[in-house]
């Protein structure tokens, strides 16, 4: 089964819910192997399958919930903004072991943690992630320099902590 | 400051999405500036912890089982696939007895010969049907599938037009028949599946050719899981196959028919 480890993973990390990961998962390939040959031979397939997963997460009561409250100045065209020196997070990174940056990274909303999963876990290209999202590569650029802005001022009260 | 232009590329530079020119160009900046170099060295450390991190979620070997099992042929599906084989044996003997009813005037060698093309046929079919990947150009476009054979086969032939017919077309893929090249192309009908061969009529040997009194004789009946049809036209010799109705059969030949 392609993707099927990382697919569970990146459903989990939308749903925050394992059972309903599960349902999801098994969704996309019931939903995958229905459609396939919708999928063009050529394309980009990793692209194809996490799309058809996120399509369904976003039509499934968590989705449209979780969609629902997103900030409203999410596609603006702000500025991407060069980030501060953090020497003193990365020692914070270090220490924390990831524990932090998984909490970060759940109370990221929806659009910012798929696409830094997309991104860092998935190492996904800016053009498979544009078309993963359906998202033009300027956004994808601008989303991710927010959403990793937007980890960074998550992990600062446990810099501050720490 | 002087790096700020720089750094508001720095993840762009450190995904690896800047043009060819332009990393080479933050390559030489990024190992002379400190401070470029530090806010780097930062940045690729929260990639890192990002990833180790984002890698969190395993699926069990329960749920991993579950959806192999919901994807993968059920057992009921081998016992299709084992019908769908005994038939296909069954047509390969049904065929050979009406064939030998219908032209009692051939030679013992020709029958024998039809009955192999029949089975090879059947076969092809079958096993394509069966096959985990049935198609290797997938499209319900004439226009990419019929491209797709340029250089595959010594021949062209043409595809009909199914709009307004009951028929899609889901692909095709290469075949062989006694050693000849030719297309396979599979089409849907209401669920059902027809395979239809074409070949060059010329290149298959001469112990293959079927006498053209059977050319226009659908060569199945109510009796058989599957109906076949088979006619030469323009130097091409055609088989339709599947198990779809008899008229089913007969409407798409005669699309092909028309066509070519």
């Amino acid at each position: 089964m392609p993707h099927f480890d990382r697919l569970y993973n990146f459903a989990c990390w939308l749903t925050h819910d394992r059972q309903e990961a599960e349902d999801l998962v098994q969704e996309t390939y019931v939903k995958a192997l229905k459609g396939f040959s919708s999928f063009q031979p050529g394309t980009n397939f990793r692209a194809w399958i996490y799309k058809i997963l996120r399509n369904a997460f976003l039509t499934s009561r968590t989705g449209l919930k979780a969609t629902a409250t997103l900030p409203l100045d999410l596609e603006g065209e702000e500025e991407i903004l060069p980030a501060v020196k953090e020497t003193p997070e990365s020692i914070l990174l270090q220490r924390s072991d990831g524990q932090f940056v998984q909490q970060a990274l759940e109370q990221l909303p929806v659009p910012y943690r798929e696409v830094l999963l997309l991104c860092e876990v998935e190492e996904m290209s800016y053009q498979e992630i544009s078309a993963t999202l359906a998202i033009p590569m300027g956004t994808v650029m601008s989303r991710l320099s927010r959403a990793r802005k937007a980890l960074r001022n998550g992990l600062r009260p446990q810099f501050q902590k720490g | 400051m002087v790096c700020e232009s720089w750094k508001a590329k720095l993840d762009t530079y450190l995904d690896g999405e800047l043009p060819e020119q332009e990393m080479h160009t933050f390559d030489a900046h990024v190992r002379g500036c400190p401070s470029c170099s530090t806010d780097a060295l930062t940045r690729v450390q929260m990639k890192r912890t990002i990833q180790v991190a984002g890698k969190r979620f395993v699926p069990s070997t329960d749920f991993r089982r579950r959806i192999e099992r919901s994807i993968t042929p059920k057992p009921h599906r081998s016992f299709r696939l084992g019908w769908m084989l005994a038939s296909a044996t069954a047509v390969v003997v049904v065929i050979a007895t009406l064939t030998s009813t219908y032209v009692g005037s051939w030679s013992g060698r020709d029958q024998a010969s039809r009955d192999r093309v029949f089975s090879e046929i059947a076969d092809l079919h079958v096993a394509t049907l069966a096959s985990s990947s049935p198609v290797d150009v997938i499209s319900t476009d004439r226009h990419t599938v019929k491209p797709w054979f340029q250089g595959k086969i010594p021949f062209a032939f043409s595809l009909p037009e199914l709009q307004n017919s009951e028929f899609s077309l889901l692909g095709g893929r290469m075949t062989y028949l006694d050693q000849t090249p030719g297309a396979h192309l599979i089409y849907d009908v209401r669920k059902h599946h027809i395979s239809v061969f074409v070949f060059q009529e010329r290149s298959l040997s001469l112990s293959l050719k079927l006498p053209a009194s059977m050319d226009e004789n659908s060569l199945s009946s109510k009796q058989l899981p599957f109906n076949t049809e088979t006619w030469s036209q323009g130097g091409l010799r055609y088989f339709v196959i599947g198990d779809a109705s008899a008229a089913d059969i007969d409407s798409l030949a005669k699309l092909f028919k028309a066509t070519s």
